[in-house]
């Protein structure tokens, strides 16, 4: 026991739970636990607004796999960190948030700064606290973390008043853990197990489909060893992306809204669906009632709200996804890897006749995609690659090749524009020796390039491509497609010089207008480490994200290009 | 249809605010809501009537409260169910004694006399304490209140419906 206040009680704490860095902004009612911090081994990166550090320490988790920390003061903070919380639920992003809050004397009186914090996140977090007692604080910081990092992992947000961070108390090392609520399950039921050995044996056509939960669980290895006993094709959902290699013969890629024609209708045609951490999202499914209508499901999720919540399961399974992997390789065992030729042959016979197309024009404008498989030709694919939300996050997700998990880092359910700047920087951060590479679109980039001082002052040189079509892209897509091409409210116009911009932030500037010049600059890009880059790709407007099944539609109906369903004029577009 | 569930949560603050929060936020409606201590130290026990036609997702989603410890689902056969409720009927001196058998059938219990009114105090099956209302509702109500249902599972044929995890 070590008398201390509980300021150093919390950054003891941290240092004890092996926290490294931490992303924040300081503030009144959290400056108490700013002075110990600064005699602390952790590092504090110092973002330029709270929603930057929450998603800072959101690619810092992505990339590395342990809790990511941001630290907040009262009020506006502590708001400015519900989108990232929110984010980091929605994606199942292992989190701590420490918000300071002002004096217990002074809570509920509408005191200067004053947010009711723990209320606001409450829907936004997987669990909060609000400590009332310096004692309490090291426990607390312990079950967060626990929480935190296990089942099903989210965001978990610490309210600490200020009075309670200056008291004096005694600091001990965390007690063992006292959560009779929660407790999950990590081990999937051995009869169920059985059951999916027996429908995966049987089936003709099986699929598997795969999601966040296999980067989540540290099971790509066990999932490569499954799909290749069964001999099933694979799906890796936007979240999933690098759960499998897409190098490997039975790789389809994406599935969904914008997945590849073969991913969508493999699951279409399959028997047996395989579900692994995966959720059934909307943006995979389309109306569910066409989904997969000939499967048989096989759900295995640590989460069991998730199992049933959209697709009832015929053989639910909860636990945790590289467990329940190693029980399904063990009760598989001897059996012989069954003779699916047909089925593989099929799947290829797609690929071949449906892949991923563009067409880049030696002397037309820069297509997005084609700096995308630029960037990948010239990285040989060795970087760990950022996207925020958008068309260039599909076009991404689509031509990048992901052969490892948590190379790729993004916002998938709560689709936050603005992500990628900040998570790249969290993702550099974490991961120093790994080239990171942001793919972002000049909407998202106007909404966080606010933190290109954060890389630049810190020293965490990140590289950022923004794809500038001068619009919020994805929404003219919608235009084109269904209201007539009327550009409302999307068009962000070409008011910025973004090299000089950058360059302003303290990074190096850097653009490309013609495809020549593309692959010349992205080597210029590679070749600077000193500092932060932005390299501006100006890219061609009425580029649209395809193939696509419309929201709401059928997955049975897959567009894959422009010509094939009336348009609206599209030709209006500055 | 109206199920109801037998909730233990830790006693702790702002319990009663993650479970009404979630409730409404995954868009249950709740009929009614008890809540006091249990049987068990530190731990509330919560009777919530659900109006929903399945509540498995909502017994999912309960569960993943940090704070929630336990979940049971009771079927009306095999469960004690029981409210209480404070009633004031508007009745003078010409209306009393007809008001006063209808309680005494019904073991409703005159709490308060007044010039104009009487206020009954009954407590029973949620079934009995409705048909006592609607006989009294004629003579005109003033104000009433009930306690929402409590419910405690019967022993030993009824054992509670727990929720385990689906598999």
């Amino acid at each position: 026991m070590t008398k201390m206040t509980g300021a150093q009680a919390l950054i003891r704490t941290l240092e004890h739970e092996g926290v490294d860095l931490v992303f924040g902004v300081p503030g009144g009612a959290i400056l108490p636990a700013y002075d110990p911090l600064l005699d602390s081994p952790i590092r504090h990166v110092l973002a330029r607004h709270e929603q930057g550090a929450g998603h800072m320490a959101e690619g810092y988790a992505w990339a590395t796999g342990r809790v990511g920390v941001c630290i907040a003061t009262s009020g506006p903070g502590a708001t400015n960190l519900v989108t990232p919380l929110a984010d980091a639920l929605m994606d199942s992003v292992p989190l701590v948030a420490i918000t300071g809050q002002v004096p217990t004397t002074s809570v509920g009186n509408d005191a200067f700064q004053e947010a009711y914090t723990t209320g606001i996140t409450m829907p936004a977090t997987k669990h909060n606290y609000f400590v009332t007692d310096p004692a309490e604080i090291s426990d607390v910081i312990h079950e967060a973390f626990h929480i935190a990092s296990t089942g099903r992992p989210g965001p978990v947000l610490v309210d600490l008043p200020k009075d309670i961070l200056n008291q004096s108390t005694h600091w001990r090392v965390p007690a063992a853990l006292n959560l009779p609520g929660y407790r999950p399950t990590v081990e999937g039921h051995p009869r169920r197990v059985k059951e999916a050995v027996e429908l995966i044996t049987r089936a003709q056509r099986p699929v598997l489909y795969v999601g966040g939960g296999i980067i989540k669980a540290n099971a790509a290895g066990e999932l490569r060893r499954f799909a290749e006993l069964i001999q099933a094709p694979v799906t890796t959902t936007l979240m999933g992306r690098g759960a499998f290699p897409d190098s490997h013969p039975l790789a389809m890629g994406m599935p969904g809204m914008h997945g590849t024609y073969t991913a969508i209708t493999a699951i279409q045609k399959s028997d047996v669906l395989i579900s692994i951490g995966v959720r059934f999202d909307d943006r995979v499914t389309g109306n569910p009632k066409f989904f997969a209508p000939h499967a048989k499901v096989i759900h295995v999720d640590v989460d069991p709200a998730e199992i049933g919540k959209v697709r009832a399961a015929d053989v639910p399974i909860v636990g945790d996804a590289r467990r329940v992997l190693e029980q399904l390789i063990e009760a598989w065992g001897e059996r012989e890897t069954p003779d699916r030729n047909a089925w593989i042959e099929t799947v290829h016979r797609w690929q071949k006749d449906f892949p991923l197309s563009y067409d880049q024009p030696a002397d037309g404008a820069i297509k997005p995609q084609f700096v995308v498989e630029e960037l990948y030709r010239l990285t040989g694919g060795d970087a760990t690659v950022v996207s925020g939300v958008g068309q260039h996050q599909m076009w991404t997700s689509q031509f990048w090749r992901f052969e490892e998990p948590r190379r790729w880092i993004n916002s998938g359910g709560l689709g936050t524009m603005g992500f990628a700047i900040p998570a790249a920087i969290g993702a550099k951060a974490g991961t120093p020796e790994e080239l990171v590479f942001a793919i972002d679109g000049d909407g998202c980039f106007q909404m966080t390039f606010n933190e290109l001082i954060t890389a630049a002052v810190e020293k965490i040189p990140i590289k950022v491509a923004v794809i500038n079509n001068g619009t919020h892209g994805m929404v003219t897509q919608w235009q084109r497609l269904f209201y007539n091409g009327r550009f409302s409210g999307s068009v962000l116009g070409d008011g910025i010089d973004y090299p000089k911009l950058a360059e302003a932030l303290g990074c190096a500037g850097l653009r490309a207008e013609t495809p020549d010049e593309v692959g010349p600059i992205l080597e210029k890009a590679l070749a600077i480490d000193d500092r932060p880059v932005v390299v501006e790709m100006v890219v061609d407007r009425e580029e649209m994200v395809f193939p696509m099944v419309p929201a709401g539609g059928s997955n049975d109906e897959v567009i894959l290009g422009p010509s094939e369903k009336a348009i609206g004029p599209a030709s209006d577009l500055p | 249809m109206n199920h109801t569930l037998s909730v233990i949560v830790e006693d702790k603050p702002g319990v009663l605010a993650r479970v009404s929060s979630l409730l409404a936020r995954r868009g249950f409606n709740i009929h009614s809501l008890a809540v006091g201590p249990s049987h068990e130290d530190g731990m509330s026990r919560m009777t919530i009537v659900v109006d929903a036609p399945e509540v498995e997702q909502v017994k999912k989603q309960l569960h993943k409260l940090i704070n929630v410890v336990r979940i049971s689902e009771y079927e009306q056969s095999v469960a004690i169910e029981r409210e209480i409720m404070l009633v004031r009927v508007a009745g003078g001196p010409g209306k009393r004694g007809e008001i006063l058998e209808i309680a005494a059938i019904f073991d409703a219990i005159a709490v308060d006399v007044g010039h104009n009114s009487i206020t009954f105090q009954i407590a029973g099956d949620p079934r009995k304490v409705n048909d006592f209302l609607e006989l009294i509702r004629p003579y005109g109500l003033v104000e009433l209140v009930k306690s929402g249902r409590v419910a405690l599972a019967r022993e030993p044929k009824g054992r509670p419906v727990r929720l385990r995890a689906v598999n």
